[in-house]
């Protein structure tokens, strides 16, 4: 088929990824709700979300990275490291609010010299993020703390609230996310610095020519990642009442490149928005709480997901094909 | 007739020995220096699953003490949560012919075929807490067994048909071929065989991370809202199982086991945990100290003492928690 052929089914059908996971979460839903009692009650929609609030959040970072044809693979490795640090501060006898802010600050420091090694060192995202993950990991396991679960110090119900409150009967992660959301939603639509992203992820040469600040915004890109991170973090370690830097070794990260993919923010940039990664968040946690109540086995869990994510990869290949104006070095 | 019998006895005592200043100064004990010499200088090489938790670091603590004063060395090398990392260490750990290797295994399988190449190229091989198939000379730690016993007939107790209770558990396991996991879960399924009245409406793996098991929790419960008790495999996982029934408000009896590090006497004290059976590292690292120190001064070859030593269980409720339930981290490494 050649590439006009290709344009004109999609066009007529109108199959985006986007529109094809939205479909697929829609019958899991039905499925479910037929197939599985008490799946359909409003705790357990609610459980559903919030169960996956943190890794939405974790995809919106990721998704502002992607769409500036980036990938920020330290997400994780920055999530639970700074709020370790935070923990830790808060242990050695600082008050709270200082150490989450100093956690917040390692965070961005982290996220700015990432994005300089990238903007201005022109080192691939996908190699510059690998190392500043393990580098991030390191400093965490041999500098920052000796165990890996860190516990909050007692009696911080407000911090706790952030992960086991709820406003108005909705949990507060969801709420979260909801406010993470729609921030990086009007971010991303309504202000010029992200319609620059969109254009630099589409054609940074271009996007350079017309005169955007193409380097600075690659940074700026890696700041919100980091900064959603942290704040992912602190849903989760508020939840727990504390923070597990193993977290990194897990497939986390993996978990979150599944939600950007699928809900079909293509990795060649330039496309997509908010609304891709509540889609594909939504099929995860439907996923997940569908195969927990149905007691199947962790393995499968992760072989059914992984099924998903190559479908996804396919599917993404073939409505969103490559062509030489598209991919350029430094694609992944 | 007795103060002859004493007089005789002082008199061959003073014959045997070589003069009475001597036995003033006491006996030479002729095992001592052998014992001494035999554990001097020697090699063990500690492969844990992660120095970057309680139960290593409370071991290692144990056993670098007790190096340092008889003199032989420990060298850790950390396997990091990573299979592959561990089993290149303990191929590493083989070419430089140590005298001891101690390695926590991560599960069943993955190390047996390399413990099996160590003790045939002379190393005695100490596994400890979980266990490899792969039967070496000594195995130090928990009764994997005995505490899903435990924990079964606790639950029976508190909500078979005796307690009125709907009889639901659930059970969040560790990753599924971890020995803590398959061996425990075996000693749930013998337990509970004939008990009707005990229904498990859920048994996954919160692969040793609180927020999976947190997840879990969250989802089972709101799935049986009649669920009565919850059987975790780690008490540093089940942090979040705990969290999850706190945030439900409901009342489900959680009985975990772990280490006994002090979190775990915190954990039952706010009510996060109902019950903690600690296999008591302190404990675990007295017993490994023994074991090396036998196997270091045993003449048998690698492979052909196979013995176990299974600790003793503690169990923590708020009822029998005391000042020494728990030990601290800091104080163990001072």
């Amino acid at each position: 088929m050649t590439p006009s052929a290709t344009t004109k089914t999609r066009h007529r059908i109108g199959l985006t990824q986007e529109l094809i996971v939205f479909v697929v979460a829609v019958l899991l839903f039905l499925y479910f709700s037929v197939a599985l009692n008490g799946f359909l009650s409003p705790e357990n929609i609610l459980n559903l979300i919030r169960n996956v609030a943190m890794l939405g959040m974790l995809s919106l970072g990721m998704a502002v990275v992607v769409i500036g044809r980036g990938v920020d693979l330290s997400l994780v490795a920055v999530m639970a490291v700074s709020l370790t640090l935070s923990i830790v501060l808060a242990n050695q006898g600082y008050a709270f609010s200082t150490a989450l802010a100093l956690g917040l600050a390692f965070a961005v420091a982290v996220a700015v010299v990432m994005g300089f090694l990238i903007a201005y060192v022109e080192i691939p995202a996908i190699f510059a993020t690998l190392a500043v993950s393990a580098i991030v990991y390191g400093l965490g396991r041999g500098v920052i703390a000796s165990l890996d679960v860190n516990n909050i110090p007692d009696n911080l119900h407000w911090f706790l609230f952030l992960g086991r409150g709820a406003v108005l009967g909705i949990p507060m992660p969801i709420w979260l996310f909801a406010i993470c959301s729609a921030a990086l939603y009007l971010f991303l639509r309504k202000t010029g610095l992200g319609r620059f992203i969109y254009g630099i992820g589409d054609n940074i040469s271009t996007a350079r020519i017309t005169g955007i600040p193409v380097r600075p915004i690659i940074i700026l890109q890696y700041v919100i990642s980091s900064a959603m991170a942290f704040l992912a973090g602190c849903a989760t370690a508020a939840s727990v009442a504390s923070m597990n830097m193993r977290m990194v070794n897990s497939t986390l990260i993996y978990d979150v490149l599944l939600v950007v993919i699928l809900g079909g923010i293509g990795l060649t940039g330039g496309r997509g928005g908010v609304r891709n990664i509540l889609v594909g968040t939504i099929l995860i946690g439907l996923l997940l709480n569908g195969m927990t109540i149905l007691n199947i086995s962790y393995t499968v869990q992760n072989l059914l997901k992984s099924t998903v994510l190559l479908l996804a990869l396919v599917i993404d290949a073939l409505l969103n094909p490559r062509d030489e104006q598209t991919s350029q070095q430094g694609d992944i | 007739m007795m103060i002859l019998k004493y007089a005789a006895a002082a008199l061959a005592a003073a014959i045997i020995s070589t003069g009475c200043a001597i036995a003033q100064e006491g006996m030479a004990d002729a095992l001592r220096q052998p014992t001494l010499d035999s554990l001097a200088g020697k090699k063990v090489v500690f492969v844990p699953m992660s120095m970057s938790f309680d139960l290593p670091e409370g071991w290692a603590a144990i056993m670098e003490k007790e190096a340092k004063r008889l003199g032989y060395t420990i060298d850790i090398r950390d396997a990091n949560w990573s299979t592959d990392t561990g089993t290149r260490a303990l191929t590493q750990a083989i070419t430089e012919k140590p005298d001891i290797i101690v390695v926590q295994n991560f599960d069943v399988a993955s190390y047996a075929r390399t413990l099996k190449k160590a003790e045939d190229s002379g190393i005695k091989v100490i596994q400890v807490n979980m266990k490899s198939s792969y039967q070496t000379d000594a195995f130090v730690g928990a009764d994997w067994y005995g505490i899903g016993q435990y924990a079964a007939n606790r639950m029976i107790e508190k909500c078979g048909k005796a307690s009125g209770k709907s009889g639901k558990i659930a059970i969040i396991q560790g990753p599924a071929t971890a020995a803590a996991s398959v061996y425990q879960l075996n000693a749930i399924t013998e337990t509970l065989k004939g008990h009707d009245d005990i229904k498990i409406v859920s048994s996954q793996t919160g692969d040793w991370d609180q927020s999976k098991a947190h997840g879990i929790a969250q989802t089972v419960i709101q799935q049986n809202p009649d669920l009565c008790g919850i059987v975790g495999f780690w008490d540093v996982m089940d942090a979040g199982t705990g969290a999850a029934i706190q945030e439900s408000g409901k009342d489900i009896y959680l009985i975990t086991s772990g280490g006994g590090n002090k979190t775990a006497c915190q954990g039952v004290q706010n009510g996060t945990f109902n019950e903690v059976i600690s296999y008591d590292v302190e404990g675990q690292g007295r017993d490994l100290n023994n074991t090396i120190k036998v196997l270091l001064q045993s003449k048998e070859p690698a492979g052909s003492l196979k013995f176990a030593l299974y600790t003793p269980n503690k169990f923590i409720t708020k009822d029998t928690m005391s000042a020494n339930s728990c030990w601290d981290l800091d104080q163990l490494k001072k």
